[in-house]
Parts: structure tokens; sequence; C-alpha cells
């Protein structure tokens, strides 16, 4: 595969199906693991992050499990390269700061990917659409059992995987949820849920991870915790926060059809009608508005329009995937244009 | 004074914010005060806050300076280090820096054991998780058959068996 064919593919957790996937986009477990006594990325010299590098692409190569992946090094590829696979969710912003000796691993499918000597020797994840972690975690288990046959994990008895960072020692794990929440950012309910989600010793974050604000509405949920709970319960928590979740929007919007059903079909149709029509738009706009027709997709008052090709949109106006959509460079103003473009063709209706 | 964010509320927070080179004066009432709080947590990660959070516990001066010489045999990064950067250096200093990761842990955690899963071969922790499922079932027999000897005498084997290995309670309370 190569990195180009991405483009023409969608990414199995933009389909948007799954359960719930009105209000939940993906669900997503990531898992930290590190090689014995060698250095942590961040500490190792440029040998040591190599033959990290090495062994473990070694191993994978192994693993019948990841016979359709491709690996990267993160050296080969160029900024829009790097900012692609960002957009895509298939790496982290810092993996594509200093390159030396990192690698990341994709499937076809772009359902799992490994970044190499991240933060860790090893941040394997995996990706489903709609409200799934259970099935996530049981792939990358599987994934995870294959790669502890293979190399030796840093691990103690007492405190579990060990990482270059204390906060995520123990399982290693992180489960995140990314949730469309419109109605209750619009009836101004979200502060109260976000509070609550603090409160209980999970995080929220945008729609890119660790340090970005949360814009369209879409919100990020993950466990804080990772030590002094199996996997199963840190799972079973973070479910029990999204179905709470998932009701209390579930019930906003409900409201708002009910009783301000034209101030939403008002709000729904404008930004549908100024993505229809619009030939300059940024990303930023695009994503607030392409968020309100979501919406009106999920309540039937945008018809003709498949939560999928929305998700798509999301992702495909991003400035390097329009990069890669017309194979060049584009100014900032250059991409304002062609997303336009872009968005006014795909909504034809 | 009034808010300099509301213009409303009478300013009772006085903040100074430094951005670059410039300083930047914050007269704010609580209300704003609070959100500003709450934004500029979110600029900060919790891993940048480890460094102010690794603190030993009332520690005289020698005690610290004896801790942050401490060094990763391994690696040689310092607990110096650790606390200025926030990150370990290796695996191995877990161990050189166990008397102190300990409560860091339980700070972040709240908890210092882990429950779930290991990378140690399935096979071998199946037979053994099998001996202790066995020793389980003859305990509780030995109680409905009112053997209490015999119930005491499993029961210590059980916690032998637990006390010695503790990944075969970790694989074992794993509920996936």
């Amino acid at each position: 595969m190569k990195l180009d064919d991405l483009i023409n593919h969608s990414s199995e957790w933009l389909k948007g199906t799954g359960p719930n996937s009105d209000i939940v986009i993906s669900s997503r477990i990531r898992l930290a693991r590190n090689l014995e006594k060698i250095p942590f990325p961040h500490w190792g010299n440029d040998k040591q992050g190599e033959g990290v590098l090495n062994a473990i692409t070694e191993a994978a190569g192994k693993i019948d499990y990841l016979k359709s992946t491709t690996t990267f090094k993160l050296a080969d590829l160029d900024n829009v390269d790097k900012q692609f696979l960002i957009e895509r969710h298939l790496m982290s912003y810092e993996h594509a700061q200093k390159t030396d000796s990192k690698a990341v691993v994709i499937d076809d499918e772009e359902i799992l990917s490994i970044m190499i000597n991240e933060e860790d020797h090893i941040r394997m994840q995996v990706m489903q659409s709609g409200f799934n972690l259970f099935e996530a975690w049981n792939i990358i288990n599987k994934l995870d059992d294959s790669l502890a046959k293979e190399l030796s994990f840093a691990f103690l008895a007492d405190w579990g995987y060990l990482t270059a960072c204390p906060t995520n020692t123990g399982t290693g794990m992180r489960g995140s949820v990314m949730l469309h929440l419109p109605a209750l950012v619009m009836t101004t309910q979200i502060n109260r849920v976000l509070a609550a989600i603090a409160k209980l010793s999970f995080t929220t974050r945008g729609l890119y991870g660790e340090g970005t604000q949360a814009t369209g509405n879409f919100f990020q949920v993950s466990n804080q915790v990772s030590l002094g709970h199996s996997e199963g319960d840190i799972i079973e928590n973070i479910n029990g926060l999204i179905r709470q979740i998932i009701e209390q929007e579930s019930q906003a919007r409900e409201t708002m059809l009910s009783r301000n059903r034209a101030v939403l079909e008002d709000r729904v149709n404008r930004s549908f009608g100024i993505l229809k029509s619009a030939h300059i738009i940024t990303s930023q706009e695009t994503i607030e508005l392409l968020s309100m027709v979501r919406l009106g997709c999920d309540l039937g008052v945008v018809k003709d329009l498949n939560r999928s090709s929305i998700n798509e949109l999301f992702i495909t106006t991003q400035p390097a995937h329009l990069q890669k959509l017309e194979s060049k460079k584009l100014s900032s103003q250059e991409r304002d244009v062609k997303r336009a473009e872009l968005i006014r063709s795909k909504l034809k209706v | 004074m009034l808010c300099d964010i509301c213009g409303k509320n009478s300013a009772t927070v006085h903040l100074t914010e430094i951005i670059d080179d410039s300083m930047n004066e914050l007269h704010l009432c609580e209300e704003c005060a609070h959100q500003k709080s709450l934004q500029m947590e979110q600029h900060f990660g919790l891993s940048d806050l480890l460094g102010g959070m690794a603190e030993f516990e009332k520690p005289t001066t020698k005690e610290k300076e004896a801790a942050v010489a401490i060094k990763c045999a391994n690696c040689g990064l310092t607990y110096a280090d650790f606390k200025k950067i926030g990150r370990l250096g290796c695996s191995e200093c877990y161990d050189a820096f166990r008397k102190y990761l300990g409560p860091l842990l339980k700070k972040i955690h709240g908890s210092i054991l882990h429950f779930g899963k290991s990378p140690f071969k399935v096979a071998k922790v199946s037979d053994k998780r099998g001996d202790l499922q066995a020793l389980r079932n003859q305990l509780q027999k030995a109680i409905e058959t009112e053997a209490f000897e015999e119930a005491a005498s499993i029961r210590d084997q059980i916690k032998e068996l637990e006390k010695n290995n503790l990944k075969i309670i970790t694989t074992h309370k794993e509920n996936i």
C-alpha cells in the first residue's frame, strides 16, 4: 500500500455505522508498551532508537495479524504526508516532531496503527466506528498478545506495564470515545457535563487529541487512570459515563425538536445553504457547519445525505487531504477555494 | 474595581500573566477567574504537572538532596532529571526510584497495584490459575462438609500461592 492510496479509501472509523453512531463517531483503544531496559525514546541515543525500530518492525513482520499492513518511516515522509496521517487519526502530532528512528505501521482497513518510538517504544491503537470500545479492545488485546510473544515488554507484577510517563503506568491503556454533542452545546448544558466528566477523573479533548480545543461540537472523552483497575473495568467505567452522556444528548435533541423545531431547522438549513454555495471557506468554519448538517441528518431534518459522506467531508476538507487530492502544495488561501469547491461538488443535491 | 473580563462583578482575584516576554495584569471576579483557570489547565498536559507533583512528603533538606541525586544505574537518568522533564529514562528507573515513585503513582492513579493483563506466556499462567481454582473448589467443599482444619490448610495454600506470584492474581482478576 502507498500512502497516497489511502485518499481513495474510507477509514473504518468514518463509516458512520456501529452502535449509537448518531452521537458517537468512533471508539479507540491505545496501549503503551516498552522494551525492557532499553532507554525510552526521549532518553535513548540514535543507535538505541534504530535498534528499537528494527526490533519492533522485525517482530511485527512475524505476526499473521499484521500481514496486510504497511510500515512508513517518518524520515521518508514530507510534511504534507505527516499532516495527512494526523488528520486521519493514524498517528499523533507529537509523533511527527523529530522524526529520527520513528515509524508508523498501518493496516489496509485503517483499523489499527502502531507508532514506533513515540513517547513510548510502542503506541498501538485500534479504532472502531460508533460506540464499540470492547470490540476495539478484543482486537488490540490479540495484537498485544502476539507482540508480547516476540518482544520482552517492560512489566512489574505490582505496577504493570512500565511507561515513559507515570500517568500511563499499569495497563498502559487509554480508551477514548469521540462524541458529537451539538444539542448539549446549543442548549448550554455542555459545561455542566464537562465539569461532571472532569470530576469523575476522565479527560475531555478536541478532535485531534491532547492539547486541542473542542471544535464543531466534537469531544473526545478518555480515562485518566491506568493503574489499579483491569482493562475491562476501565472500559466498563468509560462505557457507563458515555451511556449517560448519550442519554443527555438524546434528550436535548428531543427537547429541541419538540420545543424549538423552527430554530433547529433554520440553523441546520442555513449551515447547509452556506456549505452548498460558499466559494471560500476555512476548515474551522467547515467543521462547525458540517456539525450542524450532521445533526440535521441524524434528526431527519436534512434528507438525501448519508452520515458517512458527511463524516468523510470532515476529513477530506482538512489541509493535507486537500493537497493530496490536488497532488500539489496549496497556500492557505488556495485551500479555502479548493475546500469550498470540494464541498459544493459533494453536496450537490 | 470591576472584573476585566465581564465588567460586571467586582474583581477579587488579581492575576499576573506572562506570555512570551510581555507581562499582563488581570483583575477578575471569582466566576471569570474560575473560567480562566480552567482554560489555563487545558494548556498544560497532566504530564507537565508531574515535575511539580514529584515532591517528597515533608522531607528534610538532606533527604531532598539525597533523593535528587539518585541515579538509574541502567540509563543514567537522575531523579532530578525526572523532576525536570516529567519522563522516566527506562524501565529500570522504576526500580531505582521505587521509593519516590510509589507515592507519585498513588497520587496520580489512586492505587499502586496493577489489576490487568500481563505479558507472560498465557499457558504458564493459566496452569497456575488452574491450581488456584482447584484449591478454591476444594476449600468450598471443605467448608460445606465442615472440615474446618482442612479448610484452614487449603486457605493457607491459596494465600501462599497468591503471595508467591502476584501475576496470577492480576490475571485472575481480569474481567476480559
